[in-house]
């Protein structure tokens, strides 16, 4: 075992307990805050296995935005906000097709690589990231700034009931 | 240490070093503050620019904020494009044309914040 193998370990039964959190707790508000150390984690996975760009990234947008984001929504929904067991739904039919769908691709995974050992890549710097994304994949990074303005239109739309409706 | 992770090793020795000063700090007010703290009236309440907190701590927010939290997030994710593009553009084999890309990229999304304020929802009434 080397310092990457006990790293990545470490940091994916955080991102997996973090995970089970997410979904067990009764209180929303904890969930989206258990939300931050299960992303959180998994930023630090990214960058053991060196994409540091994608880390950071991570930690900026999934961290640092959507989390902001899901917790207003969460803000927005009811007050005073705690325990909420009104919103339990039976576990058992997600626990299979959850547990179901990670031992399956984790069987998949193990079949299609074995103990194969394979080299780290160099290190995905912001340099490499750009080099690839404004050389190859110049196409989808502009169809996303569509996906983007949409997103953003029907986020109006829908918080502004005013704007949508026509007369 | 050497080599990729060697160099994050001054990030986790710094990591490891708040997360014990932090419990370090913690501990000593533990160890140093009375045992039989007093407990005057009013102790415990929400400090609220020294009048009398009205009303409790969970208040349900209006839907306009979302929006603003929204075009945060958008414009987030187009800044961490910028990263990337701002290390190569200048590189040999890019120049204009990527200039010319980035700028398409950041004139579709300006199309947003045009339509958010052409709808008034950039003003607070």
């Amino acid at each position: 075992m080397t310092g990457a193998d006990v790293l990545l370990l470490a940091l994916g039964a955080v991102a997996v307990g973090a995970g089970v959190l997410v979904v067990t707790t009764d209180q929303l508000v904890r969930a989206g805050l258990y939300l931050v150390v299960c992303l959180g984690a998994v930023a630090g996975l990214y960058l053991v296995l060196t994409a540091e760009l994608v880390a950071w990234v991570q930690v900026l947008i999934y961290v640092g935005a959507v989390v902001v984001l899901l917790l207003f929504a969460v803000m927005l929904t009811r007050a005073p906000i705690g325990r909420s067991p009104d919103l339990n739904r039976p576990g058992l039919p997600a626990a299979l097709i959850g547990g179901g769908a990670g031992l399956g691709l984790a069987a998949l995974f193990a079949d299609a690589f074995r103990w194969s050992a394979v080299d780290l890549p160099a290190p995905g710097t912001a340099e490499s990231l750009g080099t690839e994304l404004f050389r190859s994949w110049v196409l989808p990074f502009e169809v996303l700034s569509v996906l983007l303005l949409a997103a953003l239109v029907g986020a109006i739309i829908v918080s502004r009931p005013d704007i949508g409706s026509r007369p | 240490m050497t080599g990729y992770l060697g160099s994050y090793a001054t990030l986790g020795l710094l990591l490891v070093a708040s997360v014990l000063i932090f419990v370090g700090a913690f501990t000593a007010n533990r160890l140093l503050s009375p045992a039989d703290p007093a407990e005057p009236a009013g102790k415990r309440a929400t400090y609220e620019s020294g009048v009398d907190p009205v009303g409790g701590d969970w208040a349900q927010m209006q839907i306009r904020y979302y929006v603003y939290a929204y075009l945060y997030v958008l414009f987030a994710v187009e800044a961490v494009f910028l990263f990337p593009w701002a290390v190569i553009f200048d590189r040999p084999g890019f120049g204009a044309t990527t200039v010319v890309e980035m700028a398409i990229f950041v004139a579709v999304l300006a199309l947003g914040i045009l339509y958010a304020w052409r709808k008034k929802i950039l003003d607070w009434t």
